[in-house]
């Protein structure tokens, strides 16, 4: 991006303008089945970019971030039926009141993801090794045999929203792009920044990454909650899309979705996540009638990758390196 | 008051003593040379030093402040930098990544600096990218800052270790071994570029080399240990001259004091 | 007081599955520092060889006529469901995880990831994801002294798990594989150097993990009654949170820890609700991290630098 304050708002206004008359042209053009999955993808992205920072850039493995996502998704959809009317109460109905609810059930979401990510990363990351993968592994299974014991969020039937208005599809084409805009943007230059060279640091070696006065526990810490946040952003996108949600959406399956999208692309790259999360989009809708094989082919695709070609399509590399190569002398002024 | 100051630092490991009661002072602005034979406990002793172990007993002060079971994260940001005998650099990254890495203390933008974009983390990384480079400069190293640093020969990356070291602008640089697997030409190239560093950086320096050649040309006082004891000390003459380390060295050919 | 010795009888025998198979990750993480997914599964696999073993023994017949299965039968389904899980621990091994043993990290832990995943879904296919019935290799009889209820299938389980673990313990202190493994433990570059045929050794962990794992498997489908394809799942993670309990790599601490984590689910399940029997695992994993990351027996590693 420019370093020209001016011309920042002009691409980001025109990117906007873009996003909103795509989703215009989409809603008008494209029969619903195809919508349904440019949403999937676009939320996808937003899962794969976030897992990737912590399981790719930093090399902590998480293997529970469809706990996350169900947090995010409960906590945005619970909020999004207490503020719906409020917000329109003062705005009065429309797209904007829509947009002022879903946004607002997304940060809150977020906000709740964030903090299980806190509360799971300290214990976990303080030690060096594989205790991460177990814990959330844990994790995305106790959460969800909280959420089917929580009443007031449905149980196992699920949380649909109180009548009479229920909990609403928010989500479109255009918030759900706008979002992956932001997290993809947003952790570009997180990654490509001193913040990321240190996560990349404590990657390849954890000790040397100490002994240049790297702050390794705060900083896995801090990628951890951001990965945990933006895995509550799509939970939050992916619960009013569907007008419910239900403690089965969000189980161990969805965790392994989210690592088949960032290990098809490679590890790291967050292009390669990109690519990643709409190609399961497409497999898993073109794979529908054979859901039962589904796992098993993505199982044996993990097991093939990482003894074939272990970095993934694109390694850590991303899409625009031979670009960047020539654009500038360091990974830090590139962006 | 010396800069560096250990009063009978032990270490223990499954009851095997590697440390017994060793120490020392390092005076500021000297070359302080260690040397022993293998498993001696040299680096045991920069481990203890830069809290990669913590010790089993004494006293380690800094400055006048004790620092004995900091963190090494912080210990590094105190002013104490260190190499690796087993090169442990982020083989990945480029040459000069490796180096900004090590300049938090240059990087004061935080988060959402680098989220926006924002002139102060342009101002940072500007300022981490120039300092880099000067010492890129400094070790030779210069024309490979874009080269990834595994793909890097034996000797440049040692260099590059000390690169990213001097990054954290120490008071204080352990260099365990910077002189192995060079030849005798790169070890004299080094020799200057040590002497170089105290004298433009003001830095001092503890050496923990083989290399008895470096050891004796470079060094201001010299610290013999074995067997986790301190067996012998003084200005290099002296060391040398001293029975009870050519007793130790006796049968290690490579390493008998030139 | 009965209730407190019910719910002790019954931790017991639970734990004692759970350390069977917790055994299992500590002693592949000992040699390969390596969280082994994969084991939850083994695991279930040997449940449904010990399932299918018995089928095919007749255990119906004996079950029509109201006879209980003779015991020879018993072992010998035992001892087949042990040899199929260590032949599967070994082929996993081989094909998975030997390929990828010099990578970095990552990449034997998604590797492991992957063949869990995969054999717990072909075992969906194959096996179809019905909980079944297990077969009564072991017919039931209930003792009861002062309202506890003992049943010799409970008592079958910490004797038969108690006899197994003494067994390993003779195999790693009195056999040639034994001392090799234990070098390899501490260090394997090192035992490799002194001639030690590592890829033997860890071939020879794994078969015996495995086997161990399918002796908690059939004890599992004894006690449980039941067994699906993904009983794997929590189980794993609770006998590898023993492990870790009771200091990973650490022999001993896998069969204490196993012990520990069934009697805080037992008295979970029976004292405060057993909707929370396996969040307790969790807070228990969670605990240990935070107090003790080392375990209760095990000792901090010092990393070499």
């Amino acid at each position: 991006m420019s370093k020209s304050p001016t011309l920042r708002v002009v691409v980001v206004a025109t990117l906007f303008v873009a996003l909103f008359l795509a989703g215009v042209a989409l809603r008008a053009n494209v029969i619903e089945y195809v919508q349904r999955i440019v949403l999937l993808a676009g939320i996808n992205i937003i899962l794969a970019v976030g897992l990737n920072l912590i399981n790719g850039t930093t090399g902590q493995f998480s293997l529970g971030h469809a706990g996350f996502m169900a947090i995010g998704a409960y906590a945005a959809a619970y909020v999004g039926v207490l503020l719906g009317p409020l917000v329109e109460g003062w705005c009065g109905p429309g797209l904007l009141a829509d947009g002022l609810t879903l946004n607002l059930a997304l940060v809150v979401g977020a906000f709740f993801s964030a903090c299980a990510g806190l509360l799971i990363g300290i214990p976990s990351l303080r030690l060096r090794g594989d205790y991460l993968a177990v814990v959330t592994l844990g994790f995305g299974e106790i959460i969800r045999i909280v959420f089917t014991n929580a009443e007031f969020l449905g149980s196992a039937t699920g949380y649909f929203g109180d009548e009479p208005a229920g909990l609403r599809e928010y989500t479109s084409f255009f918030w759900v792009y706008v979002w992956a805009l932001l997290v993809v943007v947003g952790l570009y230059n997180l990654t490509f920044s001193q913040m990321g060279r240190s996560l990349v640091a404590i990657r390849e070696d954890e000790i040397a990454a100490e002994a240049i006065a790297t702050p390794t526990t705060r900083l896995k810490v801090q990628a951890f909650v951001i990965s945990a946040a933006t895995a509550g952003i799509a939970g939050g996108l992916f619960a009013h899309m569907q007008a419910g949600i239900r403690p089965e959406d969000f189980r161990f399956e969805k965790s392994i979705d989210m690592l088949v999208m960032v290990i098809i692309g490679g590890l790291g790259s967050i292009s390669g996540a990109v690519l990643g999360g709409i190609f399961v989009a497409v497999t898993l809708e073109l794979m529908r009638d054979l859901a039962q094989y589904r796992l098993v082919i993505y199982a044996l695709l993990l097991v093939v990758i990482m003894i074939v070609r272990p970095r993934g399509l694109l390694g850590t590399r991303e899409l625009f390196d031979t670009w960047k190569k020539k654009s500038g002398p360091s990974q830090g002024s590139r962006a | 008051m010396s800069l560096l100051e250990l009063e009978r630092v032990d270490k223990v490991f499954g009851g095997l003593a590697a440390l017994k009661g060793v120490s020392f002072s390092v005076e500021k602005g000297s070359i302080f040379g260690l040397i022993g034979p293998n498993g001696a406990g040299k680096t045991t002793l920069f481990n203890v030093i830069t809290g990669v172990y913590e010790p089993d007993g004494g006293s380690i002060r800094f400055r006048g402040r004790d620092i004995a079971g900091e963190r090494p994260a912080v210990i590094a940001a105190g002013g104490i930098a260190r190499t690796f005998q087993n090169i442990r650099l982020f083989r990945s990254m480029s040459v000069e990544q490796n180096v900004m890495v090590a300049g938090h203390h240059l990087h004061q933008s935080g988060m959402v600096d680098a989220l926006l974009r924002t002139r102060r983390y342009y101002r940072d990384e500007a300022r981490l990218e120039k300092k880099a480079h000067e010492l890129l400069e400094v070790l030779g190293l210069g024309p490979l800052a874009a080269e990834p640093a595994g793909s890097l020969p034996y000797g440049s990356q040692r260099r590059l270790e000390i690169a990213r070291a001097l990054m954290l602008e120490p008071e204080l640089l352990l260099l365990d071994e910077p002189a192995a697997g060079m030849n005798s030409q790169e070890a004299h190239e080094l020799e200057h570029q040590l002497r170089f560093l105290r004298s433009e950086l003001s830095l001092s320096l503890v050496l923990v080399e083989h290399n008895m050649s470096v050891v004796m040309n470079v060094c201001d006082f010299v610290h013999v240990v074995d067997h986790g004891e301190t067996i012998g000390q003084g200005v290099p003459e002296q060391v040398k001259a001293d029975p009870r380390v050519l007793a130790a060295y006796l049968g290690q050919e490579e390493s008998v004091p030139a | 007081m009965s209730q407190f010795l019910q719910q002790l009888i019954n931790g017991l025998s639970l734990g004692s599955i759970y350390a069977l198979i917790a055994l299992g990750y500590t002693m592949v993480y000992g040699v390969l520092r390596l969280i082994n997914f994969a084991h939850g599964e083994v695991f279930m696999v040997g449940a449904y060889a010990g399932y299918y073993a018995a089928w095919l023994l007749g255990v119906e017949r004996f079950e029509a006529a109201g006879q209980g299965f003779p015991l020879y039968l018993a072992l010998l389904v035992l001892a087949v469901a042990m040899g199929a899980a260590a032949l599967l621990g070994v082929l996993v091994e081989a094909l998975a995880y030997r390929p990828v043993r010099s990578a970095p990290r990552l990449t034997p832990l998604i590797t492991a990831i992957g063949v869990s995943l995969l054999l717990q879904n072909v075992a969906l296919l194959v096996f179809s994801p019905n909980p079944r019935r297990y077969p009564a290799i072991l017919t039931e009889v209930r003792f009861e002294f002062a309202g506890v209820i003992v049943t010799n299938v409970k008592l079958t389980i910490f004797v038969l798990a108690s006899l197994l673990m003494v067994g390993l313990h003779l195999l790693i202190q009195k056999t040639s594989w034994g001392r090799g493994a234990r070098a390899t433990s501490a260090n394997l570059d090192a035992a490799e150097l002194m001639g030690i045929d590592t890829g033997q050794v860890i071939r020879w962990t794994f078969a015996t993990g495995s086997a161990l794992a399918a002796a908690g498997g059939i004890l599992f489908g004894l006690d449980q009654i039941t067994i699906n394809p993904q009983m794997g799942v929590l189980t794993g993670i609770k006998a590898f949170v023993a492990a870790v309990l009771g200091g990973i790599g650490n022999i001993p601490g896998a069969m204490l820890g196993g012990i520990l984590i069934g009697l805080a689910e037992q008295f979970t399940a029976g004292y405060l609700s057993p909707d929370y029997r396996d969040a307790i695992t969790f807070l228990i994993l969670i605990a240990v991290l935070l107090v003790k990351p080392q375990g209760l027996l095990g000792v901090v590693r010092t990393e070499k630098v």
